[in-house]
């Protein structure tokens, strides 16, 4: 087995434990979809095309509750930000690539993959030449599941309309907070969860999921207001202890 | 497939695929004021908490249950627990899913 493929299937293989969470969460968006009223070729091309979960579980919610076309878009915008941040992280390991294999990585980030990629991407023993075909497997891994998922789904949302209540949703809480949680360890970070999940219940009664907008903003901006304030409350120590 | 259907599928499809590719297109041209560096970090945190919070504790989407009777509150505390203590994705998502679902049974029954 060459080298490549070697990678290939190890990306995928350490993708497994995210299918596990993404496999309910795949199979619950495609009932959802169709139970929402979107067309079952339009439930498949969103998962084919747009490939975000939360994103598109979002935009089925929005759709049944009746939003136009600039709130479902504005909404996948503000949803999607955060893999901005992704490609920030990983863009200095993609850079000696060419655009045909910027292009598929890009379009396969999520959330699962930027997780179990960067990690590899940090181990200075593996060298970078296979290192992209190891992102590749576990881009592939994750798009394949997330089709088949959807594709389930669908199908079983219109052989049983009551699929919807079975809780399968719980997957998602379950995923977003393995990611998130690992991540709280400083003090701005904890607090910029805390202010994001309050507003995010106070501001939830607004109208078009305006409330996940409002709480992402001041979740950042409380994150970035403790870290400078740590960060000059320590300056302010050092010039104090050096009087 | 309706026309919304095929603007909307379009239109997201666009968007979440600018997002993710503007970065690695422009590479190492582009430099982040420190600002945008330090808002960009905390993104992940802030939208997938604001996500998960509301999902946990008003699964019904109309008014809080801080109750044991709710089944996601329960599995997503528990979540919470094991991915603090163990880091572990695949434990936490295992753990969790099994005590919502164990806890929802136990509950119906």
């Amino acid at each position: 087995m060459s080298a490549k493929t070697n990678a290939l299937l190890c990306g995928a293989r350490d993708t497994v434990p995210m299918l596990i969470g993404a496999t309910p969460f795949g199979v619950i968006f495609g009932t959802l979809a169709v139970a929402s009223g979107l067309s079952l070729p339009a439930t498949l091309l969103m998962s084919a095309l747009v490939f975000a979960g939360s994103a598109q579980f979002i935009a089925v919610s929005l759709i049944a509750s009746g939003a136009g076309l600039v709130v479902l878009l504005l909404t996948t915008f503000i949803v999607n930000l955060r893999h901005a941040l992704y490609s920030a992280s990983l863009m200095s390991h993609v850079s000696h690539l060419s655009q045909r294999w910027k292009i598929p990585l890009a379009f396969w980030l999520t959330d699962e993959s930027f997780a179990v990629v960067q990690r590899h991407y940090l181990d200075p023993q593996i060298p970078l030449e296979s290192k992209h075909w190891y992102y590749l497997g576990s881009c592939l891994a994750m798009y394949s599941n997330w089709f088949l998922c959807t594709l389930v789904g669908a199908l079983l949302g219109n052989a049983l309309p009551g699929m919807a209540g079975w809780g399968l949703d719980f997957a998602m809480v379950a995923t977003f907070t393995g990611i998130v949680v690992p991540l709280l360890r400083t003090r701005p970070m904890l607090l910029a969860a805390v202010v994001a999940g309050l507003v995010a219940l106070v501001a939830y009664d607004l109208p078009w999921k305006l409330g996940l907008m409002l709480a992402a903003l001041c979740g950042v901006s409380a994150g970035v207001l403790a870290e400078r304030w740590s960060a000059a409350a320590s300056v302010r120590e050092v010039g104090n202890e050096s009087v | 497939m309706s026309q919304f259907e095929a603007v909307l599928l379009l239109g997201m499809g666009v968007i979440t695929f600018a997002i993710r590719y503007t970065l690695f297109a422009v590479g190492h041209r582009v430099r982040f004021s420190p600002l945008v560096q330090q808002a960009l970090g905390y993104v992940p945190v802030a939208v997938l908490t604001a996500i998960i919070v509301p999902a946990v504790v008003m699964p019904d989407g109309n008014s809080l249950q801080l109750t044991l009777d709710n089944a996601y509150l329960v599995g997503g505390v528990v979540a919470v627990l094991i991915a603090a203590f163990s880091r572990n994705l695949l434990l936490t998502i295992f753990g969790s899913i099994l005590v919502f679902f164990l806890w929802r049974w136990w509950l119906a029954g």
